[in-house]
């Protein structure tokens, strides 16, 4: 990993609503093929983060890097940096008045260009590697929340992009639902995506992680290889953390 | 005898005229609701702005509006306006400006609750493809707000060609009037006219209308997914 290039770097970024900071001093680096995947407690500010990455969010102090160019100053074209770093969002979020095909084709035919034909033929490759080649013309409505995210993958993937943020994409849906969608991605994970991944599936995060972040209060308090996090904690926020999983597993057992 | 009350119907070039002055309601209809789902379209949007005052000016106009008949509203401008600026506007020019006015604050008001509907999530989703704003607006936004406001919108568009049968109080002779004429000629030869020619009106107004929510159901059916 230490040779690999950097893609993304975080240096000491704050972010703040107006009412205290939300994220307070991140620095971090994303290197290429690296999957990083954060955890922390609802409202620690992950979802922030991702989006600050992506420019949905400004920040308020720091800087971010993609390819080592600034992208957080006051005239970057999000809409350039947008099609480097791909977004998964927790809510279905395909639009509803366009068939999966056309939801898929809009970002490559209208926003890079791309020859429709050729889109086409392409989105039908993703919609087959994430099992959806008999959807292409349905519309959202008709699709399951599984089926919905992995549309929202592929409306992703085909943008090429060099990175791709995914925010809770299971937290909606039905347990039945959650395994097809991480399926697909650690299948992204193995073929070398460069990803950071928000997600409370801890057995999942074990899995595809390359390196794990964890959040608290706005601030990296742990960082690390699955390993290390998982079995010999350097805290203890992320070791209380890591016991309301536990016990919460355990309930569920007990409930099933 | 209602046999012979129908006859008035086809006396002379009466029911020419009937469709004469059914025009005429039917053209004042139009413009104005051109007009309003043009400016009320605007009107939606900017209630959707950030700016308070902007949107309080708006919310007070919408309401003001709202809250007046618009029969008062007719008599304002058609009489009132002459008298107080001496600008003498004819009574179908005051028509269309009234409902111009009326029905661009409604539609204001039914554009702002279609965007209002539309998640903020679709925004995003948009953007985070590498949609520029004016690209999320065209195709994941507009189209969006435009299917929810077809049904309440045309819905609009058949109260305000019935509400034009009002324009009568200000002496524009529209269909509603052209009846009365008729009525009136033929008071003592058929004296149970009435009858038939307001059924007549009726269904020269079901007539204008029925197209328009026969559209509005083939849009839905079209938009259905
Ligand atoms: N648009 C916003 N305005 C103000 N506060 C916000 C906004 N979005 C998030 N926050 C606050 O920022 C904090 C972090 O939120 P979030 O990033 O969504 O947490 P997480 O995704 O880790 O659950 C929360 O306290 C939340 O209330
Ligand atoms: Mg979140």
């Amino acid at each position: 990993m230490e040779k690999k290039e950097i893609v993304l770097e975080l240096k000491h970024v704050r972010k703040d609503f107006g009412n205290g900071p939300v994220l307070k001093d991140i620095s971090l680096q994303l290197h290429k093929g690296e999957v990083m995947v954060f955890i922390g407690p609802s409202g620690c500010g992950k979802s922030t983060l991702l989006r600050c990455i992506n420019g949905l969010e400004g920040i308020q102090g720091g800087e971010i890097l993609l390819n080592g160019k600034l992208i957080s100053t006051e005239n970057t074209k999000w809409s350039e940096v947008r099609q480097k770093i791909g977004m998964v969002f927790q809510s279905y979020d395909l639009f509803p008045h366009m068939t999966v095909m056309e939801n898929i084709l809009l970002g490559p035919v209208k926003v890079q260009g791309r020859n429709r034909k050729e889109a086409e033929q392409e989105a039908e490759r993703l919609l087959e590697r994430v099992g959806l080649s008999d959807k292409q013309r349905a519309f959202p409505a008709q699709l399951s929340g599984g089926q919905k995210q992995r549309a929202a993958i592929v409306r992703a993937l085909i943008m090429k992009p060099q990175i791709l943020l995914f925010d809770e994409v299971t937290a909606a849906l039905d347990p039945e639902m959650v395994r097809e969608v991480l399926d697909v991605m650690l299948e992204l994970a193995k073929s070398g995506g460069t990803m950071m991944i928000v997600t409370h599936e801890l057995s999942f995060a074990k899995a595809v992680a390359d390196r794990i972040i964890f959040l608290d209060d706005g601030i990296i308090v742990e960082s690390g290889t699955p390993e290390e996090f998982f079995t010999r904690q350097k805290t203890e926020r992320a070791q209380r953390f890591l016991n309301t999983f536990i016990f919460r597993e355990e309930k569920g057992g007990d409930e099933a | 005898m209602p046999e012979l009350g129908i006859r008035v119907l086809f006396m002379g070039n009466n029911l020419q005229r009937l469709f004469t002055g059914l025009w005429v309601t039917v053209r004042i209809s139009l413009i104005a609701v051109l007009l309003s789902m043009v400016f009320g379209t605007f009107l939606g949007l900017a209630m959707t702005v950030r700016n308070p005052l902007v949107r309080v000016t708006l919310r007070i106009y919408l309401e003001f509006i709202r809250i007046m008949p618009q029969l008062v509203l007719l008599f304002l401008v058609y009489f009132g306006l002459s008298k107080a600026f001496g600008i003498n506007l004819s009574g179908e020019v005051s028509a269309v400006l009234v409902f111009t006015l009326w029905g661009s604050a409604e539609m204001g008001d039914l554009v702002r609750g279609a965007s209002n509907c539309v998640p903020k999530h679709q925004y995003e989703s948009g953007a985070a493809i590498g949609l520029n704003r004016g690209q999320v607006y065209r195709y994941i936004i507009l189209p969006q707000i435009l299917r929810r406001l077809v049904p309440p919108a045309m819905n609009l568009t058949t109260r305000m060609i019935k509400t034009t049968s009002l324009v009568v109080m200000i002496g524009v002779v529209e269909v509603l009037k052209v009846a009365q004429q008729i009525i009136e000629g033929n008071r003592y030869t058929v004296p149970d006219s009435a009858l038939w020619v307001y059924g007549a009106v009726l269904l020269l107004y079901f007539l204008a209308c029925w197209p328009v929510s026969l559209f509005a159901r083939h849009l839905e059916k079209v938009w259905k997914n």
